[in-house]
């Protein structure tokens, strides 16, 4: 019997970056810093959705001025003295030092057309996005806030999935976000996610598929296991939207596909529906 | 000889447990001789070559499967089969059955023997049709009292096409989500493989055990090779760094005991295996069988919501 690979933590990176970080993969449209971010970071020939920092993604979302983080000083420890090719450890500082964030998530209070809610936004450039300790225990935090606080929470997911590094505590990451999730709703309160590219393996399989409401960007990779993973253990042909937002839509695994300067009015929207 | 760290963390968490108080109807007695006896086993932290023994034997090909187990130990057994949907995944099976003179419902993952079993099967890799047959099973067993047991063995959720249309990570998701509502007691021991979202599925539970040689691990040994030495042939040293062995997921509080097997292994004693796993479930059950419902909802939560490491 071949051995077959599942993984939580899937392997499937995104397209190999293009020469600079502001062309455009699809098209190959380059733009120069400002013009992206007044776009978006969305590309104004083709649409493409280039990857957004997490703060970026939250003064995108937020009020200006009306976001205060939370534990944003939550470090990441190396439970299992990892070490691989480099230490954990080696690849935590890179990663902080890299992205200035201290773990690949940030959480905190704001406010979205007036009306107040708590975030939890991920990024993909700390580590893949990778759901360790930290990562569960953030997003925990900002179900327990919202639940205290009487406001609706918005998660923005963009994570590989589970971090290999913790081994066995990073999928206990799974169960504790369940958990969290579960409080946050028998507090009565609602949490809508917005899945960007990629939202795949031990995220999916958690916290980001327990949504009220579950909104996605366009092209979005939305997968258990990735293309790359399912095609080389099984062998099947793969359709050509295969694990992308479009399919996940017609499958009936999300509400709404929406452009990202659609997203802000969108969840304005919810939240004065949820008030 | 100094105590290993190992050793001392796992006496803080006795000594933890000598300390919290007692709560209506909960044994704590029982837990204290089992760690104890476990910390008297375990005096030194497993080498590489004894983390990848455990990974052999957890995947050993005569190993006693869920329903070798079921054979053995419950009486009256009913299969229920399907999830009232789209199908019967023959990779989750689920039913009722008589565990003493208790009626509980299991679920458990099921390989296959022979090679029509194992693609019958799956390999014991369930399409989301499977955690919905698991989910409705949960459901039952609320509605009427009975105990849950589920057996984990399963190298991972299915990765296909199919399972991905029909929503793998979602239904994973909502598993747990169920698990986690559940107002009667849930034993899930880990009897083999326990891979990933796959395995997590159906192990929201409050006690969590694990036999002596299975694994429980986020990726496989390979899939970690793969991706982080860029070569699959490394699963050993992966399983090294890893440690998915019994004796590091009982250190960092993933499982709540370890059910020890016949010397050798499962394999080599189906009949003595399953004596010891029945035991085990049943003392664990008993402990549970008082406890409230709303209080075992909440200790479940709490419980699960403690795990990591972070500063």
């Amino acid at each position: 019997m071949s051995k077959i690979d599942v993984s939580i933590e899937t392997d499937d990176k995104p397209a190999p970056p293009p020469k600079h970080p502001n062309t455009c993969p699809q098209c190959h449209s380059h733009y120069r810093d400002d013009e992206l971010e007044r776009a978006q970071w969305v590309c104004a020939q083709c649409g493409h959705h280039f990857p957004m920092r997490a703060h970026a993604r939250i003064a995108s979302l937020v009020d200006e001025g009306s976001f205060h983080e939370e534990s944003a000083d939550l470090h990441s420890e190396d439970p299992l003295g990892f070490f691989d090719l480099r230490p954990y450890t080696e690849r935590l500082a890179e990663a902080e030092m890299s992205t200035g964030l201290a773990d690949a998530i940030v959480i905190g209070q704001g406010e979205i057309e007036g009306r107040g809610c708590e975030l939890a936004v991920m990024d993909f450039a700390f580590m893949g996005g990778s759901m360790g300790s930290v990562v569960g225990e953030k997003f925990s935090r900002a179900c327990d806030s919202a639940a205290e606080r009487g406001v609706p929470l918005i998660t923005v997911t963009s994570s590989g999935g589970a971090r290999m590094q913790e081994g066995i505590l990073s999928l206990m990451q799974l169960p504790k976000t369940v958990c969290a999730v579960e409080d946050l709703h028998d507090a009565g309160q609602a949490m809508i996610v917005v899945m960007a590219h990629p939202t795949t393996a031990g995220v999916l399989a958690s916290f980001a598929s327990l949504g009220d409401v579950l909104l996605a960007e366009p092209g979005a990779l939305i997968a258990f296991t990735g293309p790359r993973v399912v095609e080389q253990t099984t062998r099947e042909k793969l359709p050509d939207d295969f694990g992308l937002a479009e399919q996940n839509l017609r499958f009936g695994h999300l509400d709404a596909i929406l452009e990202r300067p659609q997203i802000r009015p969108t969840l304005g929207r919810l939240l004065r529906v949820f008030g | 000889m100094a105590p290993s760290e190992h050793e001392l963390r796992l006496r803080e968490r006795l000594s933890r447990l000598r300390n919290v108080p007692l709560l209506g109807g909960a044994r704590l007695s029982g837990e204290l001789e089992r760690l104890q006896r476990q910390l008297d086993r375990i005096q030194q932290e497993p080498t590489s070559d004894e983390i990848w023994r455990s990974v052999e034997l957890a995947r050993h090909p005569e190993r006693p499967y869920t329903l070798d187990y079921v054979g053995a130990l419950l009486d009256d057994w009913f299969e229920l089969h399907g999830d009232r949907g789209d199908g019967d995944d023959g990779a989750m099976v689920a039913g009722l059955g008589k565990l003493g003179d208790r009626t509980i419902a299991l679920v458990g993952q099921q390989k296959g023997r022979d090679i029509q079993e194992r693609t019958r099967r799956q390999f014991g890799m369930p399409y989301p049709e499977g955690y919905k047959k698991a989910m409705r099973v949960f459901e039952l067993a609320d509605r009427h009292g009975f105990p849950i047991v589920s057996l984990v063995d399963t190298p991972g959720a299915y990765p296909g096409v199919a399972a991905e249309q029909h929503g793998q990570g979602g239904a994973i998701a909502s598993s747990q989500l169920a698990m986690a509502r559940l107002a009667v007691p849930t034993v899930a021991c880990v009897i083999g493989e326990g891979g990933s979202g796959g395995a997590i599925a159906i192990a929201l539970a409050d006690r969590v055990l694990m036999q002596e040689n299975a694994i429980y691990s986020v990726i496989s040994p390979e899939g970690c090779a793969a991706i982080l030495w860029r070569d699959a042939g490394e699963a050993k040293k992966a399983a090294a760094a890893f440690k998915p062995d019994a004796a590091h997921c009982l250190e960092l509080g993933v499982v709540d005991g370890i059910v020890p097997e016949p010397a050798g292994g499962a394999h080599t004693d189906h009949q003595e295996a399953a004596r010891m796993l029945g035991e085990s479930l049943r003392e664990a059950i008993d402990e549970l069988a008082d406890v409230p419902g709303d209080e075992l909802r909440r200790r479940r939560r709490a419980k699960f919501r403690s795990l990591g490491v972070f500063a």
